[in-house]
């Protein structure tokens, strides 16, 4: 087991955002963090990451207990985060958003510009481009190649299907996969079960800040009622 | 009238320069860590007191003085982020404005306990201490030697952020402080290391006046700081090439102000102040909010 959380409870000021949040990840696992918007996937990721702390509760990290690290600390234990608003650095080049990555990071590993570039041959071509300038889908792969240059071995991804064209979705998948099939181990918050269900081998569905049901991506997908219930508005 | 013009447009460019030296330093403090750091203007006297000092001691060397006196400034600015500031950077704007006003007042009083309340004179500098003609009236070496040194600050000051590892890693966490802690920047230490060097940059402005100003009054860094908040807004909270061209041009103003409208002078600075923010509210460089 690469993470555990163990009833997490993490607070937005007053309101009690998660309540007794607990799942685990292996290791090469894709787990996906399914439910609507405003259910908590968002601050379950940030909770792990140190950017929102829970305030009780346990995340475990290759032994390591994280909660209480602050956010650099957890992110030079191997884990990076892909937020849902993408977080590109506006005012450094596209290059630049990738070095910084590799170099504030202490881990080796397989992932370098060479191949991530390899993976998203758009950002060869933007190389010299402010982030400020790239479109959307562009800063969407320089988010995710950003995290692969840390050479984490756990990457938090936020809604990284959302806002893309169908086809570019498929692609996602195919990128996920090529990910994971260098070892790579990821949790991944999305709305969208299509997708979770190509990428994931678990799900775990949030509902009000607590977790109301988990499983193999593929049951999940055959419960109707569970999609009905938690899923489909 | 051509030679009194360029008179005063080079006397106009020597008080933005060191108007720039000041808010470069609070620029780049309000830039990175989002705090309107009142006590600028206390490095800045700081600075000119521990010039001073420095050089009294070590035989009348104004350079000496100049680069030893700064770097004492900046372990205060050092004590005043760890300890005090840094604790007040979640809280509103009036709050970091109260805090480093407060620094202000007791420096304020400990310069006058330890050095008196009156004004010191102000030393020689070996080398630059005469005029030369420029076409046929007398101008200050001195002050033209200010000319240079301001662009060579902000040269220096760009190819640092714009060129360098540390640089980049300022400019990345300027724009998201959260996100560079997530991909591993200890954003707490870089605070307080970008404060410093804040700290030593307006220092080096008071190093500088020394020899300039004439005098040194305890109240000697609310006068300047005044100005380098109007240079600030006017090229836009947060941006060095608005600091620089804004001081270039309060610079100009004051200097043409004082040769052709005496009675205006300040009332000038304040107008395009006004102007600026009626206008183009952001500054001239600033992004529209």
């Amino acid at each position: 087991m690469i993470l555990k959380a163990t009833s997490i409870n993490t607070y937005y000021g007053g309101s009690h955002i998660l309540q007794d949040v607990s799942f685990d990840v292996n290791k090469g696992e894709a787990v996906g963090l399914l439910g609507r918007n405003g259910v908590g996937k968002t601050t379950t990721l940030r909770s792990i990451m140190g950017l929102t702390p829970p305030r009780k509760g346990s995340i475990v990290f290759k032994n390591t207990e994280i909660v209480g690290k602050p956010a650099y600390s957890v992110s030079r234990l191997g884990i990076a985060y892909m937020p849902d608003d993408l977080r590109i650095f506006p005012d450094l080049s596209c290059d630049e958003n990738l070095e910084i990555a590799a170099r504030l990071s202490m881990l080796k590993g397989y992932w370098n510009k060479e191949r991530v570039e390899e993976l998203f041959p758009v950002l060869r071509a933007r190389k010299k481009q402010k982030g400020l300038n790239l479109s959307g889908g562009e800063k969407k792969m320089l988010s995710l190649g950003r995290a692969l240059m840390a050479n984490p071995e756990l990457i938090l991804m936020d809604e990284p299907s959302e806002g893309l064209a169908p086809l570019i979705v498929k692609n996602l998948a195919e990128v996920i996969r090529t990910i994971r099939s260098q070892g790579m181990t990821i949790l991944l918050a999305d709305q969208n079960l299509k997708f979770c269900r190509k990428v994931s081998d678990r799900g775990y569905i949030l509902e009000k800040g607590r977790v109301v049901y988990s499983g193999a991506i593929a049951d999940i997908w055959g419960n109707e009622e569970v999609i009905k219930k938690y899923l489909v508005l | 009238m051509l030679e009194s013009i360029v008179h005063v447009c080079l006397a106009g460019l020597s008080i933005g320069m060191f108007i720039w030296l000041v808010a470069s330093g609070l620029t780049l403090i309000f830039g990175v860590l989002k705090v309107l750091n009142f006590a600028h203007g206390t490095f800045y006297m700081l600075g000119a007191y521990l010039c001073y000092w420095v050089l009294g001691r070590m035989g009348e060397n104004f350079w000496l003085g100049l680069a030893i006196g700064p770097l004492v400034v900046c372990a205060a600015g050092f004590l005043i982020e760890r300890f005090f500031l840094r604790h007040v950077y979640h809280l509103a704007l009036p709050y970091q404005l109260l805090l480093t006003f407060a620094f202000v007042l007791i420096f304020d009083d400990a310069v006058k306990i330890l050095w008196g309340a009156g004004s010191l004179g102000s030393p020689n500098v070996p080398g630059l201490s005469g005029s030369i003609s420029i076409l046929g009236r007398n101008f200050p070496l001195y002050s033209l030697f200010m000319i240079a040194v301001g662009p060579l600050v902000a040269l220096a000051m760009w190819t640092f952020l714009e060129r360098t590892w540390w640089g980049r890693i300022i400019r990345a966490s300027s724009s998201d402080r959260e996100m560079a802690a997530a991909l591993g920047v200890r954003v707490p230490a870089l605070y307080t290391a970008v404060f410093v060097l804040g700290t030593w940059l307006g220092a080096l402005g008071g190093g500088l006046a020394v020899p300039y100003v004439g005098l040194l009054t305890p109240g000697m860094g609310e006068a300047i700081i005044i100005d380098a908040f109007v240079v600030a807004v006017i090229g836009g909270l947060g941006s060095l090439k608005g600091a620089f061209f804004g001081a270039l041009i309060i610079g100009l103003l004051s200097s043409f102000g004082t040769r052709f409208l005496p009675t205006f002078d300040m009332f000038l600075t304040f107008i395009l102040m006004a102007a600026v923010l009626l206008w183009r509210p952001q500054g001239f460089f600033g992004e529209a909010k």
